[in-house]
C-alpha cells in the first residue's frame, strides 16, 4: 500500500481558541450512533457551533471569513478525553488536513497520525501571532512544513514540530502502520508461542 | 537490573521495533465493543484481511444499550443496528460476543476482570479510553482509535511508543469518608489534566497496598483523565485472590505457575521511575468538581474559584468559561448547590461494592423531592449480585430507579440523558460540556456516596455529615 508522503500541508487556517478541548466538544458523543464514519464532518463542534433549534451559535467554524479553511488551530491539550477516532475523522471529513496546537492529548495525537494528519506542536505566542495574522487576512496562505518543523505564513516563520515517530511516519508515507505490522506477523506468531498466556 | 512492571511487560511484549522506531507491541488481550469496533471490521473487509487471534478478543455490549429496555428491538434503530453489527462481526470472526442472552453482559471495563480475562503481567487494548482500568491488575491497557483496533485485530498487534513511568505513592491511611474516587480526583487536581501525557502512572502506596481491586480499577480507570494513556498497580496477594476461581483464570496447577510467573511482573525495589510524586493520605478530602474537565475540582468543604483571584491569565479565563458554562457562583460554597439528577454508575464506580457502600448509607433514607435518582449497575453479574444481597431494594425503596446493565448516563449514547441544563451529581468520570447527552447539562463529578448524599438531601452535601460517616 502505497502512502501519501505528506511533507507539508498548506491552506487557510482557522482558530479555535481554549485549553483542553476535549473529544466530546469535538464530536458529541449521540453523533457516534453509527457503524461507519461517513457525515461525521458535518457534526463537527456540532453542540458549541448550533443553538437547540438548529441555528448558528457564533463560532470560528461558522464564520464565513474561515470557510474552507484546511489548518486547525487551538490551544493546550487539545482531544483530550475519549479515544474516539471519530474525533479526528470529524475534523479530516469536514476539510482539515493539519492540527496547529500547544500541546496534544496522546490518544488523539496518534488517532491524527494514523489517519494522515499532522499534529504539530507550537508555542502559545507564535500560535497567536498567527491567529493575529490570520484575523488580519483570513486568505492567507500558511504551510505547516512536517519535514522542516516550521510553519510559514505571510513572510514569517515560525517553530512548530511533529513528534520525530510522528513526523517520520508522515514525511516517508509510513503513517498507517498496517503494512509494516502485517510483515511482522510471523515474529509475531512466534512471540505468541513462547508467550505463557497465550501459547496455553 | 531492577525494573518497573511497565518495562518488563513491555519487554515480553515487544515483537520489534519499525521503521520510525515505534515498537510492534504484542497484545495479548484485546476487548471490544458496538461503538468503536464496526468501522475497524468494515477496514478489516476492505482489505480482505481476517482476525488474527479471535480467541485472545472478547466482546460486550454497554455505550449504546438502554438501562430500561432489555428486550429487542430497541426503540432506537441505530442502537439495534449497532448491536447488531457487533454480534455479526464477532459471529462472523469466531470472537466471544457476552451478548445480554449470556448473563455476563456489561460494561467492557468491568466484564474483563469480572471474567477473569484481565490479568497480570498482560498487555490490553481496548477503543476506549477506560482501558487503564485493566492496569489496577498490574496489565498495561491502552486505549485505542478505531484504526489500530483494525491493527490490533488484523495482527494482535500494534505500533506504539514507549511510554515514560511514574510513581505516584499515597502515603498514609485515607479518612472516614474518602474514597478511591477521592483519590484520583485528588490526584487529576494536583498534577492536572494534562500531567500525565507521555507517562503510565504506576500508583502505590500504603492506600493502594490497602485497597480492594474494585478500588485499584476505580483510580485507574481515570488515569486518562490526568493525561496519562496507561495506569497500573502492582500486582499482590489482593490481586490473586480477587483473579482465583473465575471462569478465564487459570485453574489447577496453571494456578500456582501463573501467580509465580504474574509476582515476577511487579516492579523491582529500586527500579528506576522518570518521575515520582508523593500526596498524603490524610491531605485528601471527599472532592467535587466545579467545572468543565476532571482537573477542575475541590475538597466538598472548599468554595469555588475566584477568577478574580486567579494568578495567571489562562487560569482565570478557565475559570471564567466553566463557570459561565457550569451557572456556579465564584467564591460560593459548593455545598448546597441544588442538584436535578443523581447518577450511581459507569465504568469508574458501577461495582458491587460501590453499591453496597451506598445501600449501607442510604437504607431508610429518601431521595429528595423533585431530584431523578438512578443507580445502574456495570454488569449483568453486579446486577444480579446487587439483587441476591436486596441493595436493589434497598435503593428503590429509597427511591432510586434499579436499570440494567450499561454506560447509561456516563456519556448518554442511550436513553439515559439530562435533559436542558439539568445539573448531575455524577459518579462518573467526565465532566465536558456537554457529555451526559445535553448540549447544556452540567456534571459534578463525586464518589457514589458523595452522589447518594446529594440525591437524599437534593443539594451537593458532605456525605460525612450526611450519613455520620465515622468508620
Amino acid at each position: 500500500m502505497a502512502l501519501e508522503k505528506i511533507t507539508a500541508v498548506t491552506g487557510r487556517a482557522v482558530c479555535v481558541p481554549g485549553n483542553d478541548i476535549d473529544t466530546d466538544r469535538i464530536i458529541p458523543a449521540r453523533f457516534m450512533k453509527c457503524v461507519t464514519f461517513d457525515g461525521l464532518g458535518e457534526f463537527l463542534f456540532h453542540d458549541v457551533r448550533k443553538n437547540a433549534d438548529g441555528s448558528d451559535q457564533p463560532h470560528p467554524l461558522n464564520d464565513p471569513r474561515f470557510r474552507g479553511a484546511t489548518i486547525l488551530l487551538s490551544g493546550a491539550n487539545f482531544g483530550c478525553g475519549s479515544s474516539r477516532e471519530h474525533a479526528p475523522q470529524a475534523i479530516q471529513k469536514h476539510g482539515f488536513r493539519a492540527v496547529v496546537a500547544e500541546s496534544f492529548a496522546e490518544i488523539f495525537f496518534g488517532n491524527c497520525t494514523t489517519l494522515g494528519i499532522p499534529c504539530a506542536a507550537a508555542a502559545r505566542a507564535d500560535i497567536a501571532r498567527l491567529t493575529a495574522a490570520i484575523e488580519a487576512d483570513p486568505g492567507l496562505e500558511v504551510t505547516v512544513d512536517v519535514a522542516a518543523g516550521a510553519i510559514r505564513f505571510g513572510g514569517q516563520s515560525i517553530p512548530a514540530e511533529v513528534r520525530p515517530a510522528a513526523r517520520d511516519a508522515l514525511i516517508h508515507g509510513r503513517w498507517d502502520a498496517i503494512g509494516e505490522l502485517l510483515d511482522g506477523l510471523p515474529a509475531v506468531q512466534a512471540l505468541a508461542a513462547r508467550t505463557p498466556y497465550l501459547a496455553a | 537490573m531492577a525494573k518497573s512492571l511497565f518495562e518488563k511487560v513491555w519487554a515480553a511484549h515487544a515483537v520489534r521495533t519499525l521503521a520510525n522506531g515505534q515498537t510492534q507491541l504484542l497484545i495479548g488481550t484485546h476487548l471490544i465493543h458496538e461503538v468503536t469496533s464496526p468501522q475497524a471490521f468494515g477496514m478489516l473487509r476492505d482489505l480482505g484481511l481476517k482476525v488474527a487471534m479471535p480467541h485472545r478478543t472478547f466482546a460486550t455490549v454497554d455505550h449504546i444499550v438502554p438501562t430500561d429496555q432489555l428486550v429487542e428491538p430497541y426503540r432506537d434503530p441505530l442502537a439495534q443496528a449497532m448491536m447488531e453489527e457487533l454480534r455479526r462481526n464477532c459471529a462472523q470472526s469466531g470472537i466471544t460476543f457476552f451478548d445480554r442472552a449470556t448473563g455476563k453482559q456489561g460494561i467492557v471495563h468491568i466484564v474483563g476482570p469480572e471474567q477473569g480475562i484481565t490479568q497480570p503481567g498482560t498487555t490490553i487494548a481496548c477503543g476506549d479510553s477506560h482501558t487503564s482500568t485493566h492496569g489496577a491488575f498490574g496489565a498495561v491497557a491502552f486505549g485505542i482509535g478505531t484504526t489500530q483496533i483494525r491493527d490490533v485485530l488484523a495482527t494482535q498487534t500494534m505500533a506504539l511508543g514507549k511510554l515514560k513511568v511514574r510513581r505516584i505513592n499515597v502515603r498514609g491511611r485515607l479518612r472516614p469518608g474518602v474514597y478511591a474516587k477521592d483519590v484520583i480526583l485528588h490526584i487529576i487536581r494536583v498534577l492536572g489534566v494534562n500531567g500525565g501525557t507521555g507517562y503510565a502512572y504506576e500508583y502505590g502506596g500504603e492506600v493502594f497496598d490497602r485497597f480492594s481491586m474494585e478500588e485499584r480499577m476505580t483510580v485507574c480507570n481515570m488515569s486518562i483523565e490526568g493525561g496519562a494513556r496507561a495506569g497500573y498497580v502492582n500486582p499482590d496477594q489482593t490481586t490473586f485472590d480477587y483473579l482465583k476461581g473465575r471462569p478465564y483464570s487459570p485453574q489447577g496447577a496453571a494456578w500456582d505457575a501463573a501467580v509465580e510467573r504474574w509476582r515476577g511482573f511487579a516492579s523491582d525495589p529500586g527500579c528506576h521511575y522518570d518521575d515520582v510524586v508523593n500526596i498524603e493520605a490524610a491531605d485528601i478530602a471527599p472532592t467535587v468538581t466545579w467545572g468543565i474537565n476532571p482537573g477542575q475540582g475541590i475538597a466538598i468543604t472548599e468554595s469555588i474559584p475566584d477568577p478574580a483571584r486567579a494568578t495567571a491569565a489562562d487560569e482565570r479565563a478557565s475559570i471564567e468559561e466553566a463557570l459561565a458554562y457550569m451557572k456556579l457562583r465564584p467564591g460560593a460554597a459548593i455545598k448546597g448547590t441544588r442538584i436535578d439528577v443523581a447518577f450511581i454508575g459507569s465504568c469508574t464506580n458501577g461495582r458491587l461494592s460501590d453499591f453496597r457502600e451506598v445501600a449501607r448509607h442510604v437504607r431508610g433514607r429518601r431521595v429528595a423531592a423533585g431530584v431523578k435518582a438512578i443507580a445502574v449497575p456495570g454488569s449483568q453479574i453486579v446486577a444480579l449480585q446487587c439483587e441476591k444481597e436486596g441493595i436493589d431494594q434497598v435503593l428503590r425503596d429509597a427511591g432510586f430507579e434499579w436499570r440494567g446493565a450499561g454506560c447509561s448516563m456516563c456519556l448518554a449514547m442511550n436513553p439515559d440523558k439530562l435533559i436542558g441544563d439539568q445539573l448531575c451529581a455524577s459518579s462518573s468520570n467526565r465532566n465536558f460540556k456537554g457529555r451526559q447527552g445535553s448540549p447544556t447539562g452540567r456534571t459534578l463529578l463525586m464518589s457514589p456516596l458523595m452522589v447518594a448524599a446529594a440525591a437524599v438531601t437534593g443539594s451537593v452535601a458532605d456525605a460525612r455529615e450526611v450519613f455520620a460517616v465515622n468508620s
